[in-house]
């Protein structure tokens, strides 16, 4: 027994020694900054790539190693200083979202950067004679490295410890930790210690990637895989701890290295059930504090208005060029416009959620990808028609959400956010996992409409009517008592309670409604498709929501649908004309971020009331 | 027989006994001024009768029915209105829409999805908003006012609950004396008028000594005087603790 638990504990360690050194560099960032780093597991996949660029030209002796892997790690801190300047310095003030979705943008640019660089193969680094020593332990052979990757964690923690207690910059840090607008109001040069605390992150995720060489290699999929793992640690151990991101790595490692032996199908779930679990009893993780109250005020949400006249013949206009479209444009645009037609109501499903609901969710594809798979599913085992797949999508997505909301309606903020990210990973998990049923990474084939459906023309219609007949729906809704109600909870919680208002009761039934609405949007789009697929319920996927509905203008109702339809069109004009789609996409986020924080919809809405509301 | 009724009201922190044994009536249409030094324990003293802290031992009565440890949706059910220290509003909404909101929770309507809110209760709003002297900024936002109006619009919010006991922490807080006096008095009358009874903390003492009919004075977590203006200045124990210190003009 002993010999079996004995090498995969010490693989666990090993690998929450990794783990460790990429969170410790989040958390820290977290901590004093608040911004939710998505880009930093792109320079964790940095350096991958820099320690593999610089490890293969030098000799390959030990001390060479060490040299090339200290190296690796000042240059990704200097890459860190460089995205901290030009980027986030910009976005500090901005809401947590649009940080988010600014780093996102890092994320893509850096992808096709790095892709540009150091082309689509995958890279490992030759490992030299020492590198591949065993060690007998137990009468098990076990690999020398793992063992030195074991003692680094502890001695990373250990550093840091002492930079933190034993010097002034350390100080500084823990004091804006705790208390960021108290060590602003005392003189502290914010910029210095903001761009310091983003080079030491850089630094420790460039660590990270290159000390993870030998054991893998340097790839593309590093960024998003290595973000999603240290979200997990960061969350669980409480964000901004470090002790908590020790602890949280040790947790996660060692049950991803026993999980990958005894449930092999579900080491992914059951990561992430330990998340939502310890959100659950620990609302701000394990070793967390809550959240100090930011002193400064938020900027109060604008005042929601009926639309002007002019906007609703606008809107009018639009509908009746969108319906007559199939007269006037060729088969390829009428699949881009279903496309809209799907995006739009995904958008508009999100807005539910993030805009009255206050809740914002970095999961939403989950809903979506449910859905999707309901009706597939439904179709493979039954037969089930279109039409009762169609009716089933929401069904199935409104349950599931049902029993989530449980979980996510008592959270709030940054670890709201992060639950429905664990979520959607857990349903892409499952549907990616579970190739028995989901049929895996092939996906589920051959969903396609009935005969009377299937030309391109009465699809888009049926798409279309769908989409915009359940948009209006869900804007009734919102000028409804309960959207209102739904508002006046996110707007002042405190009051809403003092009214009689059931604040999550009222968040509960928002996640019900926008999930049902995703997955029939997520059905619909299966159809279209011909089958459903778990990329369905990737992060790019859940990010494109979040872009969509912020591209457009959150605190207005025909920002989300003015963005699907943008980013449609956007999309589809630069995955034809460019390989960079990618990079020219983060740039048009950043851009965004920094020029128009409220959205196409938000700011012609400023330009239109200008002047005319006191 | 009196409104509301807390006996033997009890709630520590740690060691610390942050209230120790209140007990006080209140009777409809009658205005009672909670005060005390900092630390004295009147907020927990409110946020207990408020709902928003559970109490260690002790009852409250509202009408007979027992309130205590109720969480704030209930004690609003209840007829209990409160307004905040920090003004809380709905910002994304206007001026009359806040207070529609209120009533729209009143009534019970609040899962209707399907006709608009704007035309609920608009009638009813106006009036409550004329009574606190917003009429004419109904169609405002929330966000513009200035702070004494978005004091007036707590007031008038906290009233669509059509509360029989009225909770107001500092209600005063951050603004200029004049208007100090202005909300209070306005407050005085709706209070009569309704027959509302309003139990209020207050640090400005020219406001509590104006305005309200008995006061509490609480020091250390226990109360330590209980009588109107004049019993209250006369009172020795109060001008060791309170009083005595010099700040009888107002703050602390």
């Amino acid at each position: 027994m002993l010999d079996l638990i004995v090498p995969q504990l010490l693989t666990g360690l090993a690998g929450a020694s990794s783990l460790f050194l990429v969170a410790s560099g989040l958390t820290i960032i977290f901590g004093v900054t608040r911004i939710v780093n998505f880009s930093h597991g792109s320079l964790t996949m940095l350096g991958a790539y820099l320690g593999w660029s610089i490890l293969t030209r030098l000799p390959r002796e030990p001390e060479w190693f060490i040299l090339g892997i200290l190296l690796t790690a000042l240059c990704t801190a200097l890459i860190g200083v460089m995205l901290e300047l030009v980027v986030l310095r910009r976005v500090y003030r901005a809401p947590e979202l649009f940080q988010l979705l600014a780093t996102f943008g890092v994320v893509l640019i850096l992808q096709d950067v790095t892709l540009w660089l150091w082309g689509p193969v995958e890279l490992p680094l030759p490992r030299p004679r020492w590198l591949r020593g065993f060690v007998e332990i137990l009468g098990n052979r076990f690999p020398l490295y793992d063992l030195v990757l074991i003692a680094i964690g502890p001695v990373v923690l250990g550093l840091l410890w002492l930079l933190m207690n034993r010097t002034r910059w350390g100080t500084l840090v823990r004091a804006a930790t705790l208390d960021r607008d108290m060590v602003a109001a005392l003189g502290v040069d914010q910029r210095l210690l903001f761009t310091s605390v983003f080079a030491l992150g850089a630094g420790l995720a460039g660590l990270g990637g290159a000390l993870s060489l030998p054991n893998a290699s340097a790839n593309l999929q590093i960024d998003l895989s290595v973000i999603v793992d240290a979200f997990v640690v960061v969350v669980v151990g409480g964000l901004g701890s470090l002790a908590g991101a020790f602890v949280a790595s040790l947790l996660i490692g060692i049950l991803q290295a026993f999980g990958i032996v005894l449930l092999p199908q579900s080491t992914l779930v059951l990561v992430f059930l330990v998340m939502a679990v310890v959100l659950v009893f620990r609302p701000n993780g394990l070793l967390g504090r809550p959240q100090a109250e930011a002193r400064e005020m938020l900027a109060a949400a604008p005042v929601i208005r009926a639309a002007p006249p002019a906007l609703r013949y606008l809107g009018l206009a639009t509908l009746l060029l969108a319906a007559s479209a199939p007269f006037w444009v060729g088969d390829y645009y009428l699949t881009v416009l279903t496309d809209g037609a799907v995006a739009l109501l995904f958008a508009v499903s999100l807005h539910v959620m993030m805009g009255p609901g206050g809740m914002a969710s970095f999961g939403h594809a989950a809903w979506f990808g449910i859905g999707a798979y309901a009706a597939g599913l439904l179709a493979q085992w039954l037969g089930t028609p279109m039409p009762l797949g169609l009716l089933a999508a929401p069904i199935a997505a409104g349950i599931v959400a049902a029993l989530f909301g449980w979980f996510v309606v008592r959270l709030s903020g940054v670890y709201l956010s992060m639950l429905t990210l664990a979520f959607a990973q857990i349903v892409w998990a499952i549907s990616f996992q579970w190739v028995g049923v989901t049929g895996g990474d092939n996906g589920l084939l051959g969903l396609w409409p009935e005969a009377w459906a299937r030309g391109a023309a009465t699809y888009y219609w049926i798409a279309l009517a769908l989409s915009v007949a359940v948009a209006l729906l869900l804007r009734r809704m919102l000028y409804a008592p309960y959207g209102y109600a739904l508002r006046a909870a996110r707007d002042s919680a405190v009051r809403a309670e003092a009214i009689g208002l059931d604040v999550q009761h009222l968040r509960m039934v928002a996640l019900v409604i926008a999930g049902a609405a995703a997955g029939l949007s997520g059905a619909l789009f299966s159809y279209a498709k011909g089958g459903v697929f778990p990329t369905y319920i990737s992060i790019p996927h859940s990010v494109e929501a979040l872009l969509m509905v912020l591209l457009g203008g959150l605190q207005t109702m025909a920002g989300p649908i003015v963005g699907a339809l943008v980013y449609t069109g956007l999309a589809d004009i630069l995955v034809r004309s460019t390989d960079l789609w990618r990079l020219v996409l983060g740039a048009v986020i950043l851009l965004l971020v920094m020029a128009f924080p409220e959205g196409i919809a938000g700011a012609a809405r400023r330009l239109w009331l200008r002047g005319r509301e006191a | 027989m009196s409104l509301l009724a807390v006996r033997g009201l009890r709630k520590a922190f740690g060691g610390v006994q942050a209230v120790d044994d209140v007990s006080f009536d209140l009777a409809a249409g009658e205005m009672l001024a909670l005060i005390g030094p900092n630390g004295a324990g009147k907020s927990t003293c409110f946020n207990m009768v408020g709902g928003q802290l559970p109490p260690d031992a002790g009852s409250v009565r509202l009408e007979g029915r027992e309130i205590a440890g109720l969480n704030p949706r209930a004690i609003a059910a209840h007829g209990i209105g409160r307004t905040f220290q920090i003004t809380a509003t709905f910002g994304s909404m206007t001026v009359r829409e806040n207070v529609q909101m209120a009533l729209i929770a009143h009534h019970g309507e609040v899962w209707r999805f399907w006709r608009p809110a704007a035309v609920r209760f608009a009638a009813e709003a106006d009036a409550l908003l004329a009574q606190v002297g917003l009429a004419e900024q109904a169609e405002r936002a929330t966000g513009v006012l200035a702070y004494g109006d978005l004091k007036r619009l707590e007031l008038a919010v906290a009233l669509g609950n059509a509360p029989r006991l009225l909770l107001m922490d500092e209600p005063t807080a951050g603004m200029a004396p004049a208007e100090r006096v202005a909300l209070m008095q306005l407050t005085r009358r709706l209070a009569t008028e309704r027959g509302v009874a309003v139990l209020f903390t207050e640090h400005d003492m020219d406001v509590v000594f104006d305005v309200s009919d008995r006061i509490l004075v609480l020091n250390r977590g226990a109360l330590i005087a209980e009588g109107d203006a004049a019993a209250i200045r006369a009172d020795p124990a109060v001008r060791e603790v309170y009083l005595g210190t010099g700040a009888a003009g107002g703050g602390h």
